[in-house]
């Protein structure tokens, strides 16, 4: 968050001052005044104190996620605690707390559309896309773990009968999950079938040795 | 709700004053009516529909406690 203190003859004077410092629009700024100016003496005749604002506005896309979320959480009437965290590329928001499950949904559904929300919400803040990656009480690593051993399960298992197993449809991220779980069995092959949103990834032996 | 809906769609659109949400229900229904300007049309609801999906989706997240089915209709 980038922030200013600016005087000037009018409110108005101090908050263009203010404006032009940080180099942002007003619109995009959090404007407050710290003291109005004052008459001095009888009728002014003294003149007028100065005006004072305080000028604030957010450029880090981590907190504008941070913002969008708990804004989000506050008007579902959801008790959480959120924090944010830059991993190279992209940012990592974490939300904690109880009976989250309501923004999780079915197979991590309302997590999916909380997550590319923020990301279109805080693309349009900052004017660039930015990836942000949303989860709820470690969901998506328990997530990412269960189809890891879901992975290996059915590989054993199309080894073993040497017929094929086609999964349950899955976003693009559960899928390449998948694919990257089995990329080092040397007898498996792994691929995608079908549009979105039911695609689903078909675990096969590799191809000659078949039969 | 109907405050969900405004600050998902005021979160994506350019013409923020134009964005109005208007909420009607029934015993077993909440309908939601959300304008925005026709120049923003594309920002809520997407290729697809896809943003309209994700509005839609954490709009019925939120109806959860409520019990009753939410339609959310988009409109110019």
């Amino acid at each position: 968050m980038k922030v200013t203190e600016k005087t000037g003859k009018t409110v108005e004077d101090a908050v263009t001052a203010g404006l032009i410092e940080l180099g942002v629009e007003r619109e995009k700024a959090v404007i407050e005044v710290l003291e109005e100016p004052v008459k001095k003496g009888l009728f002014g005749l003294l003149g007028t104190t100065a005006a004072r604002v305080r000028i604030s506005y957010e450029d880090d896309p981590g907190e504008m996620a941070l913002d969008f979320i708990r804004s989000v959480c506050k008007v579902m009437d959801v008790q959480a605690v959120c924090g944010v965290e830059r991993r190279g590329e992209f940012w990592s928001v974490n939300v904690s707390g109880s009976e989250l499950g309501i923004l999780i949904g079915r197979r991590g559904e309302t997590l999916e559309a909380l997550q590319y929300l923020t990301n279109l919400a805080v693309a349009k803040r900052v004017g660039e896309r930015i990836r942000i990656v949303v989860d709820v009480e470690g969901y998506r690593l328990r997530r990412e773990e269960t189809l890891i051993r879901l992975a290996k399960r059915l590989s054993e298992k199309v080894k073993r009968t040497g017929s094929r197993v086609v999964l349950e449809p899955m976003n693009p991220h559960e899928r390449r999950i998948i694919h990257t779980a089995l990329q080092d069995e040397s007898r498996i092959s792994t691929f995608s079938e079908g549009d979105e949103p039911n695609r689903r990834v078909v675990i096969s032996l590799r191809r000659g040795r078949e039969f | 709700m109907k405050e969900l809906v405004e600050l998902l769609a005021k979160s994506l659109v350019d013409q923020r004053d134009r964005v109005s949400v208007v909420q009607t229900e029934t015993d077993k229904m909440v309908n939601i009516q959300l304008t925005v300007a026709p120049e923003d049309m594309g920002k809520v609801i997407g290729k697809q529909g896809k943003i309209a999906n994700a509005i839609r989706t954490l709009v019925k997240a939120a109806a959860v406690k409520d019990g009753r089915r939410v339609h959310v209709d988009i409109d110019q």
